[in-house]
């Protein structure tokens, strides 16, 4: 009888809730596992900073899912806000009109840098995209021919490299750090390698030509990472001389425990990547629903704040954390597009 | 033709072997029965071994998250900083948006002798506070702001390099610009220790925040309330719903095809993977019935459709074993049907149920994936009121932990385990207690 009666009481409950569209007044993010560290701080702050807002909900989830859930149309619940780590494809432009959500604003809030790094004992590390290809692609060209990648040990590549089995950790596909390395690193040492003339002569198809470019053996000598880098650096202490790849900033935050390699002959700073100097960085961005500003209290407030030099000037938390600022004018622009309401 | 060129020779193995006949495999038997022993006790010492193995990981490297470095100096509010035109009686903003880290960085810098016009030295004294000191000070200030041109001792969080290097977990062998702190800070960091200013205090902060991305402030707090909405709303929910399913399919309904066929799918729901419930949420609850994203309402509502499939096998279970005598008995009396059921047998079978249903619970506190999917897998600072303020749990708390870059996260990840550890154990005494407290014997 009791416990009858309680089931009643908690459909009736439920009941009630159900169909209750509530009024949102946070901001809700989603978007790129990049861009997290960088939108917890600013929300964060911006928390603190405007005890009349509540702090933003910042979800992970990837660039890709964030869209997604971004492009499900308009209203409070929908999110405000998907953070990318690459900018945003046509496709998904065009998805986003279908579902109503025909205005949005792109905020480009900085660069991030890819860096290599190894365990912390080992001698310094010099790295070329042509060595990197030649040890990490499916197929290597030899004596003129496309032959799967024979190479076992670094010093096999190039004699000044250290004399230990190839192991590399690289992003898995699902991170869009793999395209920036397939597109930075891959597809250069392609070039370098003089693979791609071979590859040129052999493909007529310029796709196919690519993907045999940025293509990864899979003799297990290249290892997919699809977690995060927290596994790429449990990777590397199981494997001293395995290489990783890593955002700066996480690099910057376990420096002792790695060593970070030079790209090119370039060593990865915050200085190096904002001048271009450093060859693998790529930039981050936000993507901000036009209707829900004025609605939703703090979306205007929040996306200011973000674009505020106090966050990504030269001297903010978040360069601090290990972005790395866009160029004064870059950011000024940023800031200009977002106050005339510039949608793409 | 075989048997007689058998007999022969089974005769003489008989006759030979007389003795040796009264042996019926006894010591082959003992041997066998003491193998299997040592098979058993070895598959208790594999399990006890990595049960030690998983504690001992977790406490080493997750006990030191219970204490947090502070600081404790005496703190100058001055109004030079803090409202230098002295316009906060007309303008209460004015003490909201004033500059409060710099007036604890001046604090530290002046126990520290540090000059005020060395810029890079007054950076890294900065380095050494948490940036949670502007709220912890202007809520000071906001409080009483006649502490205003005032000096009070106030006790801050260190910033969370400084207390992993407290703590000893960054190598201090390294180049100095492999680390996160400098040399010169070390030496700070060892002034204030022998002063008594930096010290370990307990670290309350773990349990009551909310998440941060500042280490040294963040904290179970907002995960933890978010599990116990959840767990209230699956127990609400799943406990009256599993039990008058499964009272109905046991005692009430007929047995045909059609009952087979929810029994089947009963079973199966119960080992469907849990994501799939995050997609049933995401669609029914958060798309079509409109609440809110993040929201501990719907976790609980999934966790509660996760829940049902092994509440009712349970209490089907405890049904089962309630001997029909006791039903016989009740009916020969002159019970009727429910009677029966709601005042003999559904009190025999409460044991079972209550330890079914803590199982169920136990497992939907450590589900992460049907929560990826309704946005609970977030960044949430501000405690949550009620369970339609958007919240976390504490394995979702873990997970995001695990994925962070700073050193001082490592131990916290594991501290945040110890404390869902220990959560799991309350729990799993509460089924033992309870089911000591109703089992009855016949």
């Amino acid at each position: 009888m009791k416990s009858l009666k309680l089931t009643v009481a908690a459909l009736v409950a439920s009941a009630a809730f159900a169909g209750v569209a509530v009024a949102r007044d946070q901001v809700q993010i989603a978007g790129s596992s990049t861009v997290l560290p960088y939108a917890k701080i600013v929300a964060e702050t911006f928390g603190e900073t405007f005890p009349d807002f509540k702090t933003p909900i910042v979800e992970s989830g990837g660039t890709g899912g964030g869209l997604k859930e971004f492009c499900k149309g308009v209203g409070p619940d929908t999110i405000d806000i998907a953070n990318a780590s690459r900018q945003i494809k046509g496709d998904e432009v065009e998805a986003c009109k279908a579902a109503g959500v025909t205005e949005i604003q792109e905020i480009k809030i900085g660069y991030d840098g890819i860096v290599f790094a190894t365990d912390s004992g080992n001698a310094d590390l010099k790295l070329e995209p042509k060595d990197l290809y030649q040890a990490l692609a499916a197929e290597v060209v030899i004596d003129g021919k496309l032959v799967a990648n024979p190479y076992k040990k670094w010093t096999e590549i190039n004699p000044s490299l250290p004399d230990a089995e190839i192991a590399a950790y690289i992003p898995g596909s699902k991170h869009g750090t793999r395209e920036v390395f397939e597109e930075k690193i891959l597809a250069h040492g392609c070039k370098d390698a003089g693979a791609q003339d071979v590859i040129k002569a052999a493909f007529a198809d310029a796709k196919d030509q690519l993907s045999k470019c940025v293509a990864v053996r899979k003799d297990g000598l290249a290892v997919d990472i699809d977690g995060d880098y927290t596994e790429t650096l449990a990777r590397i202490a199981a494997n001293k001389s395995g290489i990783g790849v890593f955002g700066l900033s996480f690099y910057e935050n376990n420096a002792d425990k790695l060593k970070v390699a030079t790209v090119s002959g370039v060593v990865p700073t915050a200085e190096s990547i904002a001048s271009g100097e450093y060859p693998v960085s790529r930039p981050l961005y936000f993507y901000v629903k036009k209707a829900h500003l004025g609605v939703i209290p703090g979306l205007k407030e929040y996306v200011e704040f973000f674009t505020s030099d106090d966050m990504i000037g030269p001297d903010s938390p978040l360069v601090e954390y290990g972005l790395v600022a866009a160029p004064d004018a870059e950011r000024e622009e940023v800031r200009k597009a977002f106050v005339d309401g510039k949608i793409m | 033709m075989s048997q007689v060129s058998m007999s022969p020779s089974m005769a003489a193995l008989g006759a030979a072997s007389r003795p040796e006949r009264r042996d019926i495999g006894l010591r082959g038997r003992y041997a066998a029965e003491r193998r299997f022993r040592l098979y058993g006790m070895a598959a208790i010492a594999f399990g006890l071994l990595f049960l030690f193995l998983l504690l001992f990981s977790v406490v080493s490297k997750g006990y030191t998250a219970f204490q947090q470095s502070m600081i404790t100096i005496p703190v100058e509010f001055s109004e030079q900083i803090i409202d230098k035109d002295n316009e906060r009686a007309t303008n209460p903003q004015k003490l909201v948006s004033a500059n409060y880290p710099v007036v604890a960085r001046d604090a530290l810098a002046r126990v520290l002798g540090v000059a005020a016009d060395d810029r890079a030295a007054m950076r890294e004294v900065n380095g050494m506070i948490s940036d949670s000191v502007r709220v912890q000070l202007r809520n000071l200030v906001t409080a009483n702001p006649a502490i205003i041109g005032t000096t009070q001792p106030v006790t801050f969080l260190a910033h969370g390099d400084l207390d992993s290097a407290f703590k000893g977990q960054i190598n201090l062998d390294v180049p100095e610009k492999d680390r996160k702190i400098s040399d010169r800070q070390i030496g700070w960091m060892n002034q204030l220790a022998e002063s008594g200013a930096l010290s370990k205090h307990f670290n309350t902060g773990l349990f009551v925040n909310g998440a941060s991305s500042r280490p040294e402030a963040a904290g179970v707090g907002v995960a933890l309330i978010g599990s116990l909405y959840m767990m209230l709303i699956v127990l609400v929910l799943s406990l009256p719903i599993g039990v008058a399913a499964s009272i109905y399919l046991e005692e009430f309904a007929p047995k045909n095809r059609f009952t087979d066929l929810i029994e089947v799918n009963i079973n199966n729901l119960a080992a469907v993977p849990s994501i799939v419930y995050g997609l049933l949420g995401l669609a029914v609850f958060v798309n079509f019935a409109g609440f809110p994203r993040s929201a501990a309402l719907v976790g609980g509502l999934v966790l509660t459709l996760m829940t049902l499939p092994t509440i009712i096998i349970a209490t089907r279970a405890a049904l089962k074993a309630v001997p029909p005598s006791i039903r016989s008995a009740a009916l020969g009396l002159g019970a009727s049907k429910m009677q029966t059921v709601f005042h003999h047998v559904l009190p025999l079978a409460m044991p079972g149920i209550l330890t079914g249903t803590i199982i169920g619970l136990a497992h939907a506190l450590g589900e992460t994936a049907p929560l990826l999917l309704i946005g609970m897998v977030a960044f949430v600072a501000d405690v949550p009121a009620t369970p339609m303020d958007p919240a976390t749990a504490l394995p979702v708390q873990i997970y995001m932990w695990a994925n962070e870059a700073e050193r001082a996260f490592v131990e916290r990840t594991s501290g945040a385990i110890i404390v869902l550890l220990i959560f799991l154990i309350l729990m799993n005494v509460g089924a033992i207690l309870l089911r000591r407290r109703f089992e009855r014997r016949w």
